[in-house]
């Protein structure tokens, strides 16, 4: 049986599981519907051109996880950003872990969704945001809809901000040979409010591993939300992760992206303006190796006048791997006054490595600046040189050049400990030791 | 000059009887309706011999199963395929008697754009004196041309007479069955135009003057074929500044350009047909595939300048084959009222240092859309390939949208690649520093959006740069409100 037909004959499974009373299983059943017309993307598809399913349609991957595994924190310790206190969220084979969490309800809420979905204390916050600006039409969001149970829910009334940043963890432990997870995510910062988010996926076996996640955040006005994505899962982990981001007046947003693992990983990142005078940043480092395949797909709808959209991001293809990227800009009619800008920088390190880049403007105001660079290159030779001749031995100095590169990204990280974190990162990924941080 | 006019004479009968050929069949136009049958017929009509009719059957057979492509940004009522008539000789005789006749908004722009009252003539399809300068300056070319042994004539004749040229070229840059329209134009192609440059020749003239005077009504799907030999050089220009109001409202062209080794291919279009009226009723769908192959050190620069169409859908294409080969791209697509634009190119690097260049002009007005759709492929064994493309886009109005779709594939480390795009207005300030000088607001839009496109219009020839300039402007009028 093919994937599509396994999930939409497990749906029946899952209705015995979740109350199906609840207005939320209406958007259920709304979504698997779609998803059933719809069906896997192929590569025919204009936004699928790139990245191919298929290879995962063909894995038996189990839905639902038999049993409750346990994991000793000391074994997943160096997953988290032990460093520093945080609120964590974590999940173990899509089941959450009370045992290695660290929720709160003392003056924010951060909880679980399926609390959310299910407590009518939660109700009214559910019915004003869940599932309104994911999309109902794009049959991997409308599958994970369907599938809606579990994920991290996180509420900031106004004025607030959580004293310490947010972690969600999602580990997977291997016990099934191949396991499908479908997280979902709602983040919501009221007014004034403020908040820092660190997503991971994290398989600790060998064995298939398909994350198909969405988080919906909603940003009101004046808010702060600063999200950062890590993306370096094993070898035989795929993630699929769409993000929507809708924000309202003077809201900011910055979303960082890290992938240096997994194998197939696809990151649709969407952000609706509603409102005047916003700030949105989508920035990335991609760092890639072996037959490795990460996508970035980014959408910014400038719906509003006066706006700010800024992207960045950096990559460093080696050995077979493939990187995409498709920088998606929308400037309507009366969004006049927008700055919208894009770039995507390039380096190819190895002979079989490919690069598909594709930024597009679809601009329909007149009042705008907008622009869009891209380019794919290598590291100066001369630079390479001047560094060589000082001493500094070649592969060091490719990898000082390397990280020179994706500086500009990780300047505006704000968390230090995150930032070291993802340096160390970056380093054992060109496989080097450098003697500070940048 | 060696040329007299009994020759002329002498020439001209001749040429009579050339077209003697179309006499007997002037009168039976082909029914509506597109079948095997139809195709044979064309080919017949044609005296083709049997290859090519095989080749056009082959390509309908494709065509029949293709799928008209909507990837574009463009919406349009799609045209009816069997509710047109594929064939229809070129008629010979004159529309008009005299220039009075003519819609004087017609003569309007052409006494803008500078042409000469006998080219007006011909361009309205007016009946022309046979003694004009004009033909007898197109007889002494031919005589040129003919003396460095550059075959240019129909691809009608070329079938005919060059067989061994055709069989070998055509369709080994597209395909029959490359695309929707390629397929069409491949099964039912009217006529066109052949060049065939010998080797090490660099051909003495701009092909486009002779090409001005000359063309004769090629119908709405022309085929033209451009063979430059080792070692040659030719610079050719496709239409004409002058607006023609053909009552085609379909026309699906192919060109092909074949650079041997060494050779240059200089192709440069300007486009302006009937775009349609200002509620955007009417108009030409133009849906081109162009596409050019470089051999070893080979170069095939396009320029472009698109102001007329209703919709047009043109991709002049680079395949740089050979190792050193260089592709350029050069374009201003210009879009009022309803018009919808989706041009570009693509660069695809396949031997070793091969270098592309893309610079596309996009100035959209009134409600227009206009779409940049581009690609930049390097194969895993095209080394130190090197492309540069920059696409601005200019918006008049706020009801106009500026789109770009530029794909990048690359798969070998040591290409260098660059793509930068860019998308603003007409900065108030220019404007007002220029009224402040005495110019009015009109001007001075003409003056920016001429130094806007001035790095494509510097591509042109001569002669065409200037009416290239006057064409913009005259594109733009009235868009400022």
């Amino acid at each position: 049986m093919d994937l599509k037909d396994k999930l939409v004959s497990s749906f029946l499974a899952f209705e015995s599981k979740v109350d199906v009373e609840h207005p939320v299983h209406d958007i259920r059943s709304e979504a698997i519907k779609n998803f059933e017309d719809k069906g896997f993307p192929s590569k025919k598809a204009e936004a699928w051109k790139y990245t191919s399913l298929k290879g995962l349609q063909k894995i038996d991957f189990s839905i639902f996880p038999k049993e409750v595994n346990a994991l000793e924190y000391k074994e997943v310790k160096k997953f988290f950003l032990h460093e520093i206190e945080t609120y964590k969220i974590v999940f173990i084979d899509g089941i959450y872990s009370s045992f290695l969490s660290e929720t709160t309800h003392d003056g924010v809420d951060i909880c679980l969704m399926s609390a959310a979905l299910t407590k009518p204390m939660y109700k009214p916050v559910i019915d004003v945001y869940f599932n309104k600006i994911a999309s109902k039409d794009e049959s991997l969001t409308t599958l994970n809809t369907a599938f809606s149970r579990e994920g991290a829910y996180i509420y900031i009334p106004k004025n607030k901000m959580p004293k310490k940043p947010i972690e969600i963890l999602h580990f997977s432990t291997g016990n099934e040979t191949s396991l499908m997870l479908q997280p979902r995510n709602l983040i919501i910062a009221e007014e004034n409010a403020e908040l820092q988010v660190i997503e991971r996926h994290q398989s600790l076996t060998s064995n298939e591993v398909l994350t198909n996640s969405v988080t919906e955040i909603f940003a009101a006005e004046n808010a702060i939300v600063d999200y950062y994505k890590v993306q370096n899962d094993s070898k035989a982990a795929s993630l699929i992760d769409n993000t929507y981001i809708n924000q309202k007046d003077k809201s900011v947003v910055k979303v960082h992206t890290f992938s240096f693992g997994g194998k197939l990983t696809r990151n649709n990142l969407n952000f609706f303006q509603n409102g005047e005078h916003i700030d949105s940043t989508m920035k990335g480092v991609t760092i890639l190796s072996d037959k490795q395949h990460v996508d970035h797909h980014t959408l910014v709808h400038h719906i509003e006048p006066n706006c700010e959209s800024h992207q960045d991001y950096k990559g460093i293809y080696g050995e077979n791997s493939t990187g995409v990227f498709n920088g998606k800009i929308i400037v309507d009619k009366i969004a006049q006054k927008t700055n919208a800008f894009q770039k995507n920088n390039n380096i190819l390190i190895s002979d079989k490595a490919t690069i598909n880049t594709k930024p597009q403007l679809e601009i329909f105001a007149d009042d705008v600046k907008c622009s869009h660079g891209c380019t794919i290159g290598q590291l100066d030779e001369e630079a390479l040189f001047y560094l060589q001749s000082r001493g500094i031995p070649k592969k060091e100095a490719r990898a000082l050049l390397m990280y020179a590169f994706a500086n500009n990204v990780l300047e505006s990280v704000h968390i230090p400990e995150l930032k070291s974190r993802i340096n160390k990162l970056i380093a054992l990924k060109l496989g080097v030791r450098l003697g500070f941080d940048l | 000059m060696a040329y007299t006019e009994e020759e002329l004479k002498k020439e001209l009968e001749t040429k009579e009887y050339e077209y003697g050929f179309y006499t007997d069949i002037e009168s039976d136009t082909l029914p509506v309706g597109l079948n095997e049958d139809i195709v044979v017929a064309i080919s017949k009509k044609k005296e083709e011999p049997s290859w090519m009719t095989d080749w056009r059957l082959k390509a309908f057979k494709a065509w029949k199963e293709m799928e008209e492509p909507e990837w574009a940004n463009v919406t349009y009522q799609k045209p009816d395929f069997q509710a047109i008539s594929y064939y229809s000789a070129p008629n010979s005789k004159p529309k008009y008697d005299s220039l009075d006749e003519v819609d004087p908004e017609l003569l309007d722009t052409f006494k803008k754009l500078g042409i000469s009252l006998d080219e007006q003539k011909k361009l309205t399809g007016v009946a022309v004196d046979i003694v004009i300068d004009s033909v007898s300056v197109a007889t002494t070319f031919k005589k040129t041309l003919a003396e460095k042994g550059i075959i240019f004539c129909s691809i009608s004749e070329a079938i005919k007479e060059h067989p061994e040229l055709v069989q070998k070229y055509i369709g080994s840059v597209v395909p029959q069955k490359d695309n929707f329209y390629a397929a069409l134009n491949s099964a039912v192609f009217s006529d066109g135009s052949f060049c065939y440059i010998p080797k090490g020749v660099r051909c003495p003239m701009e092909l486009s003057t002779y090409f001005r005077i000359n063309q004769a009504g090629t119908g709405q799907f022309e085929r033209t074929l451009v063979i430059a030999d080792e070692g040659s050089y030719v610079s050719y220009l496709e239409g004409c500044t002058a607006p023609s109001r053909d009552e085609n409202q379909l026309h699906a062209a192919v060109v092909e350009l074949i650079a041997l080794d060494g050779s240059e291919i200089k192709y440069s279009t300007v486009q302006n047909w009937f775009p349609g009226d200002k509620n955007g009723k009417g108009g030409v769908f133009n849906f081109v595939t162009k596409r050019g192959i470089c051999e070893k050190n080979a170069k095939i620069s396009w320029t472009q300048v698109e102001t007329g169409s209703a919709i047009t859908w043109k991709y002049p294409s680079c395949i740089l084959k050979g190792d050193n080969s260089i592709g350029e791209f050069y374009s201003i697509a210009v879009t009022n009222n309803y018009q919808q634009a989706d041009t570009g190119t693509k660069m695809v690097h396949l031997g070793k240092n091969t270098r592309s260049t893309i610079i596309s002009k996009g100035i959209s007005a009134g409600k227009s859309q206009n779409s940049y759709r581009g690609l930049v492929q390097v194969s895993s064994r095209a080394e130190n390939a090197r492309n540069f493309s920059q696409c601005d886009s200019l918006l008049m109005g706020n009801e106009c949208g500026a789109h770009t779709f530029p794909y990048i594939e690359v798969k070998n480390k040591t290409a260098q690649i660059e793509h930068e795009a860019t998308t603003s207005k007409i900065g108030e300030d220019q404007i007002f520093y220029c009224n402040q000088r005495g110019i009015n607001t009109e001007k001075a839009i003409a003056l920016i959006v001429n130094g806007f496109s001035k790095e494509v219009l510097n591509k042109l020839p001569m002669e065409f740069a200037v009416e290239a300039q006057k064409l913009l402007e005259i594109s733009l009028e009235g868009s400022v409100g």
